[in-house]
């Protein structure tokens, strides 16, 4: 390539970014929404409903799971992103309010339901959806076992169930955070610390992430897994149903789970405000609500919406979960999180 | 050289310097000033206070002895497959060689998964006690980087001269004598020059340390997403990313002092030798022993876990499901749509990054005798290498916060796509350096002057000597730059995507599914990620191949 070439060549190299760039900003359109979304969500759907349902020109964009969208929009603040979030959980969603990032609405056809989740009386940001983690169990391995299947916090630091759990390192994924929130919620701060040492002193193994933990040593996740106990979702069994729909290998034990709420919101600085209200209103629509269980794998705020038919047999929310309150989360934990590292050496 | 010329090149140097500081420079140094200032001041305080924490030097030395581990076996095991594969004729070698490349693109938490459940309870290899040791992390690093040092230090050995070698031989040397003596001593500036690269991979890498090491065995890279992500302590990130730098600086200092104490050795074109069973039986042993420990397993696995079916029996199911996904899943449209964008952001990735690369390498091989320009042209090649070497969450973030309407111009760059192929050409480049820089180091400076005193201008030189000797070289480094494109899963997940998901993103997401199908779909979807690489690199080796036709030896 001769250098006449080569100038010519990276000329062309740039004007032709520039040009991709130029194709994609429009951002002189003053009925153009956008919404900024965790990974799970269903970008292009979402784009055309919610732009027939609210007359608006919505767009999607993603960025990353749920704990890197948190700091995206904390550093971000001023110049955001987008017009409005959805997906962001009550284990970080304090950040967002800390850190003057939040323009705070409650829409007026908020359900009944979501109002017991609110994440403040100002109105911050609405709960859209809800899920919770609770421990979940090889239901057949504990039969071909003939052992009685584990219920309580307590069964797991029984001797009898030695070195047969899974956690997740709560201060590396947000799904450990909010299993050690339930332990918090139930025992205290002080007593779950001593909770956790037995748990590790009862061969508990961590891991870091999710998917690790389940698809790798949970017996019921992988062919090769020596674990039948292991901390995952109250919806997770309505993915282990045989064919036939009559029974789940695995089931989620309810006296071990903790609320995991997703909020939305409009960002502060938006470019669009009054669309993001439009937008946030359509999140709470029949139509949307109806859509959740099925696209994002947790549960409508709307106790009236749809969800799959199996989760009610399978996959319940469970009727008393160990909530510690939004507003305590965002003050202590990052507390609890040091603690826990210090006692237990995460 | 003349003044005339040195204008030039400064001129010519400024396109990738220019690049470098828009895209890397400027985004991680605005992210590390936002973490150390605090209404614009420097917050000295909390600087030594986070400098004085034992947690900061132990996963500083955390690092290092990773990456230094992790780079010494890396080159034990590169060095007998460079051999193997570069200089033996036998049939299948190229086929073998694109192969090998595959490691160096899968998904790192797949490849950490898959060394998870062999060495883990319930695996094959559970019996040697090495689960959770430090032992399987510097394996599973290890699997990543033999592809880099056997392809520099191959496509180096393949054209070197083996006259001297078979003169040793023929005096009485033994060929490990002959190997240790004559061979070694001459590859020593492809062995520096890729250590220092398998040295910043390691020291950076992200998802085998978080996933196999945990808190232990955290490095400085996991512990900023950790500082960042979990705690939006944007202090302590700020001044890890410091101390990876110097980290950085300082590795590439080394290693450059490494290669200048070599001189450069005659080469000739493609001389290979024929298997002799008496002579190479020993390194093909070790050859095979050391590729199945350290890839053929956990790719097996890997392999046969994604033509499992959920319900357990071998079937294609998963990657059927791939291309018409079911309506549950969390993949809209089939697979194709990802992988064409994959392609062709790797393949923008390549062009830019061998471009800027081949800019870089002349602009630093160049000889002047100033002082001050040559201590400039090492300041410049660490630049370029640079991207390497720090921290993804430093510049996924950073280019959020600066690419809101850079310069005055009216487009939020953020939201546009053409920051991820400029994230890959960032992570490429240095690869790409680092493959030319031996080769275009070795080109005597005789050939050259010869060429001068026939009345060659510099730039003429560089277009009829330098470049075609270059050509072969220039083949690997796209390959490599092409395939680190593919791959990268780094700054580029930080971005903000519309609906345009590249492979490694939907990967990502399929593995950690709720449903179980998914995550099978994700294992294969890798596997399908490992194949394309393999056969794209396959026809870039027979492309090289054939360019090869016509050439003088010299």
């Amino acid at each position: 390539m001769s250098i006449k070439n080569i100038f010519k060549f990276s000329a062309l190299t740039i004007a032709s970014l520039m040009l991709l760039s130029g194709c994609q900003s429009s951002d002189s359109v003053t009925d153009e929404v956008t919404l900024i979304v965790h990974d799970s969500f269903p970008n292009e759907e979402f784009a055309v409903a919610a732009s027939e349902a609210t007359g608006l020109q919505v767009k999607v964009v993603t960025s990353g799971g749920g704990e890197e969208l948190t700091t995206t929009l904390a550093l971000t603040k001023g110049a955001p992103l987008a017009d409005a979030f959805y997906g962001i959980d009550n284990f970080f969603a304090s950040r967002l309010v800390e850190n003057d990032v939040i323009v705070p609405f409650v829409p007026d056809n908020l359900p009944e339901r979501a109002k017991e989740f609110l994440f403040d009386d100002q109105g911050s940001m609405v709960p859209v959806s809800l899920g919770a983690t609770c421990i979940n169990i090889d239901k057949t391995w504990f039969a071909e076992n003939s052992m009685s299947e584990p219920k309580t916090y307590f069964d797991l630091i029984d001797e009898k169930y030695k070195g047969l759990t899974v956690l997740l390192d709560p201060t590396a994924s947000t799904t450990g955070g909010s299993f050690y929130l339930g332990t918090i919620a139930e025992f205290g701060p002080e007593q779950a610390l001593d909770y956790w040492e037995n748990l590790i002193e009862n061969d508990a193994r961590i891991e870091q992430g999710w998917s690790d933990a389940y698809y790798t040593h949970f017996t019921a996740g992988s062919p090769d897994g020596t674990y039948p106990i292991v901390v995952s979702y109250s919806s997770s069994p309505a993915y282990t149903i045989n064919d036939e729909g009559t029974e789940s290998q695995t089931s989620a034990l309810l006296d071990t789970c903790s609320s995991t709420v997703e909020y939305a919101g409009i960002l502060n600085g938006a470019n669009n405000t009054e669309g993001a209200k439009l937008l946030i209103e359509y999140l709470f629509s029949e139509e949307f609500q109806n859509t959740i269980a099925d696209t994002m794998y947790v549960y409508p705020v709307d106790a009236e919406a749809n969800i799959p038919a199996e989760w009610d047999e399978f996959a319940p929310l469970p009727s008393n979960p160990h909530d510690v309150p939004a507003s305590e989360i965002g003050s202590k934990r990052d507390a609890w999180l040091a603690d826990l590292s210090e006692r237990i050496g995460l | 050289m003349l003044k005339v010329d040195r204008f030039w090149w400064a001129l010519l140097a400024l396109i990738p310097a220019l690049f470098v500081f828009i895209f890397f420079i400027w985004p991680v140094l605005s992210l590390i000033f936002t973490g150390i200032t605090e209404d614009g001041r420097l917050e000295f305080q909390s600087i030594a206070q986070i400098l004085k924490r034992s947690r900061t030097w132990g996963v500083v030395g955390q690092t290092l002895l990773q990456a230094f581990s992790a780079t010494a076996l890396s080159v034990l095991v590169g060095i007998p497959a460079a051999f193997i594969l570069y200089r033996l004729q036998f049939p299948g070698r190229k086929a073998l060689r694109a192969l090998l490349t595959v490691p160096f693109v899968l998904p790192t938490v797949v490849v950490a998964a898959a060394f998870m459940a062999l060495y883990g309870p319930g695996g094959m290899l559970n019996f040697l006690g090495l689960d959770r040791t430090f032992v399987v992390l510097i394996m599973a690093l290890t699997f990543f980087n033999v592809t880099v040092v056997m392809r520099i230090v191959g496509g180096f050995w393949e054209n070197l001269d083996p006259r001297q070698t078979e003169a040793a031989r023929m005096l009485g040397a033994s060929s490990g004598q002959a190997f240790l003596n004559i061979t070694l001593p001459r590859l020593w500036r492809p062995i520096a020059s890729a250590a220092s690269l398998v040295f910043l991979f390691c020291a950076t890498s992200f998802g085998v340390v978080f996933v196999l090491g945990g808190k232990k065995y955290a490095n400085i890279e996991t512990e900023i997403y950790r500082s960042t992500m979990q705690l939006l302590d944007l202090k302590t990130s700020a001044v890890l990313s410091i101390l990876q730098i110097i980290i950085v600086v300082l590795a590439l200092y080394f290693s450059s002092r490494l290669r200048r104490s070599t001189s450069s050795v005659s080469s000739v074109t493609d001389r290979v030798v024929a298997f002799r069973s008496k002579d190479h039986l020993s390194i093909l042993l070790i050859f095979i022993i050391t590729i199945a420990l350290l890839h053929a397993l956990p790719i097996y696995s890997l392999i046969s876990r994604s033509f499992r079916s959920t319900a357990g029996d071998w079937s294609f199911e998963n990657y059927l499901l791939l291309f018409s996904p079911p309506e549950s899943s969390p993949l809209a449209q089939g697979i194709s749509g990802a992988i064409w964008l994959s392609l062709s952001y790797a393949l923008i990735a390549m062009l830019a990054s061998v471009l800027l690369g081949l800019i870089t390498v002349f602009v630093v091989t160049r000889k002047f005798l100033s002082r001050r320009v040559k201590r400039g042209q090492s300041v410049y090649e660490y630049t370029m290498m640079m991207p390497l070497g720090v921290s993804a969450v430093t510049l996924g973030l950073g280019l959020l916060i600066t690419m809101h309407k850079p310069f005055g111009i009216g487009i939020d760059l953020r939201s546009t796509l053409v920051l991820i192929p400029i994230a890959q050409t960032l992570i490429a480049l240095p690869l790409v350096i680092r493959t030319l820089m031996p080769r275009l180091q070795n080109i005597s400076q005789r050939t050259k002057d010869a060429g001068i005193m026939l009345g060659a201008s510099p730039w003429k030189v560089i277009l009829t000597i330098e470049l075609p000797l270059l050509k072969n070289a220039v083949a690997i480094a796209a390959g490599f730059a092409f395939a680190a494109s593919l791959g990268e899963f780094g700054a580029a997940a930080f971005l903000v995507r519309s609906n345009d998901k590249t492979l490694p993103v939907i990967i990502a997401q399929l593995l950690s599914h709720q449903d179980p199908m998914s995550h099978n779909m994700g294992i294969a979807a890798a596997v399908l990620l490992g194949a394309i690489t393999a056969s794209v690199m396959v026809a870039a080796e027979s492309l090289s191949l054939k360019s090869k036709v016509g050439w003088v030896a010299w």
